[in-house]
C-alpha cells in the first residue's frame, strides 16, 4: 500500500488544459509541421531545378531542329562546269549568279561577294555535290534548298535582333551626366556639348591655318568634365566633325591659344537621338546593309522557309553551325559501345557465376570482392587516366579509336554487370538448382542450362543500364583523345579516329558560334532520347520477364 | 590483318568444334549412348583446345612485339649511335625510324636512320608473318591434341567443364587486374614525377603553373607544380556542393521515409533518381547556358560581380547531380532503423517531427555519415561540370564567387590533345590522378566501414 500512497503523493498532477500546456504542445506540433515543409521544399527545389533543367535545354535546343534554308534557282552554266568533268566546275560562281536577282540593284562586285555570306560558306559544294550525282542538269536550272549561314539562321529564327542598341548602358549614363550638368544643348540645330577647352600652345599652333592634334584637346577637355571615367567608350559621344568646330574656331580668333575658351562641340548622330528621348538602334555587327537588303528581297519573294533539320542527324561534324550534324558522333559511339559490349557482357557473366556459384569463400575472393565494389567507386577520369597510359602508352593502340573507347568504358561497366548478374542468380530459387541436381545434371549443366537462362532477363536489364551509363560517359573518352574532328562518316571504323556523343556535345559546347549553343542542347536531347529509350527498354523487359517465384 | 588473324583462328576454333563432335560420333558408330560424354562436349572441349591457346598467343604477341622490335632495333644501330643520348631522345630517334619506315619523310633522314628504316619494315614483315605461323601451328597442335584424346571413354564433359571453370575464373581476376593496372600506371607514372619535381613542392607548394613550356634540361628552372591551389579549389567546390546537396537530400529523404503518402514516394523517388542519370557533360552544360549567367545577373543587380565560371556556379550544379545519393543512402538509413524504436517513441507521445529528430536520425546517422562520404568522393571525382564551368588557372582562394580550379579540370587539360609522357606538364596528371585515387578509394572504404559497423548493430 505504501507504493500507492506515494503515487498519490505526487507533488502536482500535470494540467493538460493549462494554457502553457496547449502552447507547448502547440509549439511541438508546429516543429512538426516545419520539418514536413522543409521537406516538402527540398523536394520542390530538387524537381524544380530538374524542370529548370529540361526547360532550358529544349527551349535552347528546340530551334536547332529546324534550319533556315533558301531555295535557289541555280543555272548550272556548261561554260562554268564541264559536262565531262563536273567536279572541277567554277561552283562558287554559280552560286554567285544564283543570288543575283536578290543583290540590290547597282550593287559593286564586293557587295555581290558579301551577299554570298548569307549562305553557308559550304553552298559550292552543296551544288557540286548534287551536279556530280545528276550530270544531266548541266545546262538546266535547279532548284536546291541551300542552308543559310548561322547568323542568318538566327535572325530568322528571332534569336538574334536585326538591329542591337548603338549605345552601351554606361554610354547612356555619361551623357545623362553632362545633361544634369547642363553641358548638352541644342547650337544651330544640332545636339552639341558646350565646354570649356584649354588650348593648349604645346600641342596646336596658330599657324594659319591652325594645326595640331583637335581631336586629343576635344577629348581630354571632355574627359576633364567626368574625370572619373576611365573609358574610351566615352569619346564617341563627339561627332566626326567635333575637332573641327575646335579648328574653326582657333582660326577665327587665335589668341585663344593658352588661353581656356568656351566651345560648342557637335555630338555623334546617336547621342543627338538620345537627347531628341529616341532610343538610338544601329544594324547588328554581325549583318551588312546590303545583305539585309538582299535577305529582305529573299523573304519577300518567299524563298525562305524552315524544314526540318534533317542534316542534324545525317551530317557529320563541320566547323559551321548550319552544316554540323550528329552522324560522326552517334557513329562512334555505337562502335565505342558495341566494343564495351562485347567485352563486359561475356566478361562479366563469367565472372559473375563464378563469384556467386562456384568461388570457394577464400581470401582471393575476397580481395575479387572488394576490388569489384571499389571499381565502382573509382572516378571516371581515373579509368581514363588507365587507358592513356595502359592501351596507348603501354600496348600502341592507337589513339581516339572506339576500340580503346569501349575498352575503357568496358572495364568502367563491369562492376555494374557483375553486381546485376549475381543479383539475378541470386533471385533464382533452389528449388531449380536442387530439381536439376537431382536428376544427375553437373553443376556447370544445372548453372548453363536451367539457371542462367531464367536469370537472363536480370542480366539484360543490368547490362543495358550500364550500356547507359557509359553512352553518357564522357571524361575517359576526352583523355584517350576520343573528340576528334571528323568531318565525314565514311573514313570511320573501329581503329580510326572518332568522336562521341557526350564529347561532341563537349567541343560544341566549346565552340564559340552562337549557332552551336542550340546545337549543343539538341545534342543533348538526342542523348537524353537514346538513355531514356535504353531505361525503358530496360524497364519493360524487367516487368515482361520478371517472375515472382 | 590482326581481325582476319582472330576471325581466322575463331573460324578454325568452330571448324573444330564440328570435327570434335563428329569424330566422338564416328568413334562409336552413331551409337551416342555409349559414349561418356555427349557429342557437344568432345565438339567443345576441341573447340576449346585450338581457340584458347592461339588467340592467347596472339594477344600476347601483339603486347610485347614492339618493344621486342624497338630493343632489336637499337642493338642493330652502329655502335656508339646512341651513346650521350637520355631516354627521351632515344625515343625520338625510336619515332623517326618508324615513320621513315612508314614512308613519312620530313627532310632528308641521315643514313644510320635509313638503314635501320629498312630493317624495321623487315622485321616487322617478319613478325607478322611469324607471328601467323606460330598461331595457326598453336591451333593445329591444340588440334592434334586434343582430337586425338576423343574415344567413348574419354571425359570430355569433365574437360569442358574444367576449362570453362578456368576462363571464369580469368573472367573474375580482370577486377583485380584492373585496379592493379590503375595503381601501378599511376604510381609509375607518378614516381616519374616525383624525379622531376620534389614531392615537398608538389604536396606544399603554392603556385601552380604547369603551362609553362620546359625546354629540356631546364626542368628545375620552369614551371611550377605547388598543386595547394588546386586540392584548395577541388576542396571549396565540393564544399559548395555539399552545402547544396546535404539538406535538399536529407531533408527530402526524411520527407519521403515519414511523411510523404505511398503513392507520392512512388512518384517522387524515380524523379529524384532522375536526377542521378543525366550524365555529367548535360550537367556542365547546364551550368554554363543557365545556372552561370544568371547568378551572374543576380550579382549585377545586387552589385557583386562573379566571375563567369565561379565556383559557385559549378559548385552548385554539382550539388543538384549529388541531391538523389545523399536523398536514397539516407532513405535507405532511415528506413533501416528497427520498428520498435519508432513505435517506442509515438507511444511515448512525441511527435512525428520529434520522432525523427530525437530517435531516427540519431540512430541513422553513422548511415547518413556514410552516405555524405560517398557523395564527397562523388564530388572530389567528378569531372565534366568542373570541365566544363570551372577556372582553369589556379588562383589560392576562399572566395566562392572567384573562379577556383580542380584536381580533375588540371587532369583533363593537361593531358588533352597529343601528349609526351616525357613531359613533366603529362606527368603532373599522373601525379593529381594518383592523390584523387587514393583519397576517393580512402573515402569509400571509411564509408562502407562506418555503413557496415552500423548495421552489425541492428542485425
Amino acid at each position: 500500500m505504501s507504493d500507492a500512497q506515494t503515487i498519490n503523493r505526487q507533488p502536482r498532477a500535470a494540467n493538460w488544459a493549462s494554457d502553457a500546456a496547449r502552447r507547448r504542445v502547440r509549439r511541438r506540433y508546429a516543429a512538426d509541421r516545419r520539418l514536413q515543409a522543409y521537406g516538402i521544399i527540398a523536394i520542390a527545389l530538387a524537381v524544380g531545378l530538374l524542370g529548370i533543367l529540361v526547360t532550358s535545354l529544349v527551349s535552347t535546343g528546340f530551334p536547332a531542329f529546324v534550319q533556315t534554308k533558301v531555295d535557289l534557282a541555280i543555272y548550272v552554266d556548261p561554260s562554268k562546269v564541264d559536262p565531262k568533268d563536273p567536279a572541277n566546275g567554277n561552283f562558287r560562281a554559280l552560286v554567285r549568279e544564283a543570288l543575283a536577282p536578290f543583290v540590290p540593284e547597282g550593287a559593286t562586285d564586293k557587295q555581290k561577294i558579301d551577299v554570298t555570306k548569307i549562305l553557308t560558306s559550304d553552298a559550292p559544294y552543296i551544288v557540286r555535290d548534287y551536279v556530280v550525282d545528276h550530270p544531266d542538269t548541266v545546262g538546266k536550272t535547279v532548284t536546291l534548298p541551300i542552308a543559310v549561314s548561322d547568323p542568318y539562321d538566327q535572325l530568322q529564327k528571332g534569336v538574334i535582333p536585326k538591329e542591337v542598341d548603338a549605345l552601351s548602358w554606361s554610354q547612356v549614363r555619361y551623357f545623362e551626366r553632362l545633361q544634369t550638368r547642363g553641358v548638352v544643348a541644342e547650337e544651330g540645330g544640332r545636339t552639341s556639348l558646350k565646354l570649356e577647352v584649354y588650348v593648349d600652345p604645346a600641342r596646336i599652333e596658330a599657324g594659319p591655318p591652325p594645326s595640331g592634334d583637335f581631336a586629343a584637346v576635344a577629348r581630354d577637355s571632355l574627359q576633364a568634365y567626368l574625370p572619373d571615367v576611365h573609358d574610351t567608350a566615352l569619346f564617341a559621344m563627339l561627332a566626326d566633325d567635333a575637332p573641327d568646330a575646335l579648328a574653326n574656331r582657333v582660326a577665327e580668333d587665335p589668341s585663344l591659344i593658352g588661353k581656356t575658351a568656351q566651345v560648342i562641340f557637335p555630338v555623334a548622330k546617336p547621342f543627338a537621338q538620345l537627347a531628341n528621348g529616341e532610343s538610338p538602334k544601329v544594324l547588328n555587327p554581325r549583318f551588312t546593309s546590303t545583305q539585309i537588303e538582299a535577305f529582305d528581297t529573299m523573304v519577300a519573294k518567299g524563298v525562305v522557309h524552315m524544314p526540318f533539320n534533317w542534316e542534324l542527324f545525317f551530317n557529320a561534324d563541320s566547323r559551321f553551325p548550319e552544316r554540323a550534324g550528329l552522324a560522326g558522333a552517334v557513329t562512334g559511339s555505337f562502335y565505342a559501345l558495341l566494343v564495351c559490349f562485347l567485352l563486359s557482357f561475356p566478361i562479366g557473366i563469367a565472372a559473375a557465376i563464378y563469384l556467386e556459384e562456384f568461388a570457394p569463400k577464400n581470401r582471393l575472393t575476397d580481395l575479387i570482392e572488394v576490388n569489384i565494389n571499389n571499381l565502382a567507386a573509382v572516378p571516371s577520369v581515373v579509368f581514363g587516366l588507365l587507358g592513356l597510359a595502359v592501351f596507348l602508352g603501354y600496348f600502341g593502340l592507337p589513339r581516339s579509336a572506339p576500340l580503346v573507347g569501349g575498352m575503357v568504358l568496358s572495364l568502367m561497366t563491369l562492376p555494374t554487370i557483375i553486381i546485376a548478374t549475381r543479383a539475378a542468380l541470386k533471385a533464382v530459387p533452389p528449388s531449380i538448382r536442387e530439381a536439376a541436381l537431382g536428376i544427375g545434371a553437373s553443376k556447370h549443366q544445372v548453372i548453363l542450362h536451367h539457371v542462367l537462362p531464367l536469370a537472363m532477363p536480370g542480366i539484360l536489364t543490368g547490362t543495358i543500364i550500364g550500356m547507359a551509363q557509359a553512352l553518357g560517359e564522357t571524361a575517359p573518352l576526352l583523355l584517350i583523345g576520343m573528340n576528334a574532328f571528323i568531318p565525314s562518316v565514311e573514313s570511320m571504323g573501329i581503329l580510326e579516329p572518332a568522336t562521341s556523343l557526350p564529347t561532341q556535345i563537349y567541343s560544341w559546347a566549346d565552340s564559340p558560334e552562337r549557332g552551336f549553343v542550340s546545337r549543343t542542347s539538341a545534342a543533348i536531347l538526342v542523348l537524353l532520347g537514346f538513355l531514356v529509350v535504353m531505361n525503358i527498354v530496360a524497364i519493360t523487359l524487367r516487368q515482361m520477364f520478371e517472375r515472382k517465384w | 590483318m590482326i581481325g582476319y588473324v582472330l576471325l581466322g583462328l575463331i573460324a578454325l576454333s568452330a571448324l573444330s568444334y564440328v570435327l570434335g563432335r563428329r569424330r566422338a560420333i564416328a568413334a562409336v558408330q552413331g551409337r551416342e549412348p555409349e559414349l561418356h560424354s555427349r557429342p557437344t562436349y568432345h565438339g567443345a572441349f576441341v573447340a576449346a583446345w585450338v581457340g584458347i591457346p592461339s588467340i592467347l598467343l596472339v594477344l600476347v604477341w601483339l603486347v610485347f612485339q614492339g618493344t621486342v622490335i624497338d630493343t632489336l632495333l637499337l642493338w642493330s644501330l652502329p655502335p656508339g649511335t646512341t651513346d650521350g643520348l637520355d631516354e627521351g631522345q632515344v625515343d625520338l630517334l625510336l619515332s623517326e625510324i618508324r615513320s621513315v619506315a612508314a614512308g613519312n619523310v620530313f627532310g632528308e633522314p641521315s643514313l644510320v636512320v635509313q638503314a635501320a628504316a629498312e630493317r624495321y619494315q623487315a622485321w616487322q614483315t617478319i613478325a607478322r608473318y611469324a607471328m601467323v605461323a606460330t598461331a595457326f601451328s598453336v591451333a593445329l597442335l591444340g588440334l592434334l591434341f586434343a582430337s586425338r584424346r576423343i574415344n567413348p571413354q574419354f571425359r570430355a564433359r569433365h574437360g569442358a567443364e574444367r576449362i570453362l571453370t578456368g576462363l571464369m575464373i580469368a573472367c573474375s581476376l580482370i577486377a583485380i587486374l584492373t585496379t592493379l593496372g590503375i595503381v601501378l600506371s599511376l604510381l609509375f607514372e607518378a614516381l616519374r614525377f616525383f624525379d622531376r619535381v620534389s614531392p615537398l613542392e608538389f604536396f606544399f607548394g603554392l603556385n601552380w603553373e604547369p603551362q609553362i613550356p620546359i625546354r629540356e634540361g631546364q626542368v628545375t628552372g620552369g614551371g611550377s607544380f605547388g598543386a595547394i591551389p588546386v586540392f584548395a579549389g577541388t576542396l571549396l567546390i565540393s564544399l559548395i556542393a555539399m552545402l547544396v546537396a546535404i539538406p535538399i537530400g536529407l531533408f527530402a529523404a526524411i520527407y519521403l521515409t515519414e511523411y510523404a503518402h505511398a503513392k507520392v514516394r512512388a512518384t517522387i523517388k524515380p524523379v529524384l533518381e532522375l536526377l542521378a542519370g543525366i550524365p555529367t557533360v548535360v550537367y556542365g552544360f547546364f551550368a554554363v547556358l543557365t545556372v552561370a549567367p544568371a547568378l551572374r545577373e543576380f550579382g549585377e543587380t545586387i552589385g557583386v560581380p562573379i566571375a563567369p565560371n565561379s565556383a559557385l556556379a559549378a559548385g552548385a550544379v554539382m550539388g543538384v547531380m549529388i541531391i538523389p545519393f545523399i536523398s536514397s543512402l539516407s532513405d535507405d538509413a532511415i528506413a533501416a532503423v528497427p520498428r520498435a524504436m519508432r513505435d517506442g517513441s509515438y507511444a511515448m507521445g512525441a511527435t512525428r517531427g520529434e520522432t525523427i529528430t530525437k530517435v531516427l536520425l540519431p540512430a541513422a546517422l553513422p548511415g547518413i555519415m556514410g552516405g555524405i562520404l560517398l557523395a564527397v568522393s562523388r564530388a572530389i571525382g567528378e569531372t565534366m561540370i568542373v570541365v566544363m564551368a570551372a577556372g582553369i588557372i589556379a588562383s589560392l582562394t576562399a572566395n566562392p564567387l572567384e573562379p577556383v580550379t580542380t584536381v580533375t579540370v588540371q587532369i583533363v587539360t593537361l593531358l588533352i590533345g597529343d601528349v609526351e609522357f616525357d613531359n613533366p606538364k603529362t606527368l603532373a596528371a599522373f601525379a593529381l590522378g594518383l592523390v584523387l585515387f587514393v583519397v576517393t578509394l580512402a573515402l569509400n572504404v571509411l564509408a562502407l566501414h562506418i555503413v557496415r559497423k552500423y548495421r552489425e548493430q541492428y542485425e
